[in-house]
């Protein structure tokens, strides 16, 4: 992978997920661009068997994978968590068809978070989320990601449940803001 | 602004029209008279229709399209419902698939809450959206003869495909598909992917 290290100790957990992904066969990936996502995003955008599609809002990822299922297809939603407000609306479809929804949220707002703008989403995501009927899994040891995406996975896409793991901010780390 | 045609085309004959030639190909339609109009064309279990999703149903298009890549895949919907998912256009002109086609009608009304009009009815023009934002057919048709003539290349032209049917703000007495997510969920799946894929 042509990916640069963005830190000293480049993190490995992208990694752990994408091998996730692939084992289970995880198609479409679509996102909403977050820098904690960035190496996951070229990860996957590297995949032969992935097909990554950007969106311009996180709710059109939850319509794209209500119909990539019905096709026969298994995606996932990568967001902020800015963005988890965006997808309330499309959510309620989820919750009636009981269609497999797996998200992926990169969490801001939560830990020595600099910018006030992003705590009221950051600080509701998971509340907002558990009220459209998404289970939520919180991460908040690098370690850790991989297995809880693989139980999400399955929760998902065996159970036929729409899953939300929220991946701390204590993971992804402090923005950097001189870059 | 060039004065408009005036709008003569009736909803629901023009979908019934629309459909007549599907063979095997998959609609998505969205909520309110999208789906009622689709119903009264004949039920089908290749039908998956909207009740609820307001601003989905150009997307829950492309995800069937990009699972499904060797049939053809058709989204009718309506104007306030297209409008609430606007980005969603630019979206799929980034994926250009070949195989989607959305069909919006366009009574310029949000005619499931009182009619109020639409912004199509004053500046929005939504087959010029489509063209900006990358797909590769775009029209908007005014009568039965421009129908007749696109009807084949919602099947047959290279998507992303758009047009944008100018229909009147009639209404037709409402014919109600089955509306069960879960039931609807499942007979589209078995008829999409064979009974066993379905329940994988």
């Amino acid at each position: 992978m042509g990916a640069k290290p963005s830190s000293p100790s480049s993190p490995t957990w992208p990694d752990d997920i994408h091998r996730v992904f692939s084992a289970a066969r995880l198609r479409q990936v679509a996102y909403v661009p977050d820098a904690g996502h960035i190496r996951l995003i070229n990860l996957c955008a590297a995949d032969p068997n992935m097909n990554t599609i950007v969106l311009t809002s996180e709710e059109e990822g939850v319509a794209l994978l209500a119909g990539a299922w019905l096709g026969g297809e298994r995606g996932v939603l990568l967001m902020q968590s800015s963005g988890v407000g965006n997808c309330i609306n499309m959510l309620a479809m989820i919750q009636e068809c009981r269609f497999p929804l797996l998200a992926l949220v990169t969490m801001r707002g939560e830990w020595g978070e600099f910018n006030p703008w992003q705590i009221p989403m950051g600080q509701g995501a998971a509340r907002a989320l558990e009220n459209a009927g998404v289970v939520v899994h919180h991460v908040d040891a690098a370690a850790r990601v991989g297995e809880t995406l693989f139980a999400a996975t399955r929760l998902a896409f065996d159970s036929y449940r729409a899953v939300a793991v929220l991946i701390g901010q204590r993971v992804v780390g402090f923005k950097q803001w001189n870059k | 602004m060039p004065r408009k045609p005036g709008i003569v085309l009736d909803r629901r004959k023009a979908v019934t029209a629309i459909l007549a030639p599907r063979g095997d190909s998959l609609l998505v339609t969205g909520l309110g008279s999208s789906t009622y109009d689709a119903a009264a064309a004949g039920d089908h279990v290749n039908n998956f229709y909207l009740w609820g999703a307001m601003g989905g149903a150009a997307m829950l298009g492309l995800g069937l399209a990009l699972a499904q890549p060797n049939r053809r895949v058709l989204v009718i919907t309506g104007d306030g419902e297209m409008l609430m998912g606007l980005g969603s256009l630019a979206t799929i002109g980034v994926q250009q698939p070949r195989n989607l086609s959305i069909i919006v009608l366009d009574n310029e009304h949000y005619g499931e809450t009182g009619m109020q009009e639409s912004h199509t009815r004053r500046t929005a023009d939504l087959a010029g959206v489509a063209k900006a934002t990358g797909f590769r057919h775009t029209a908007t048709l005014y009568n039965a003869q421009q129908l007749k003539t696109w009807i084949p290349e919602f099947y047959r032209a290279p998507g992303p495909v758009f047009a944008a049917l100018k229909v009147t703000r009639d209404r037709e007495p409402a014919i109600l598909p089955p509306r069960d997510g879960t039931h609807i969920r499942n007979r589209f799946r078995e008829a999409v992917l064979g009974p066993r894929q379905a329940l994988e």
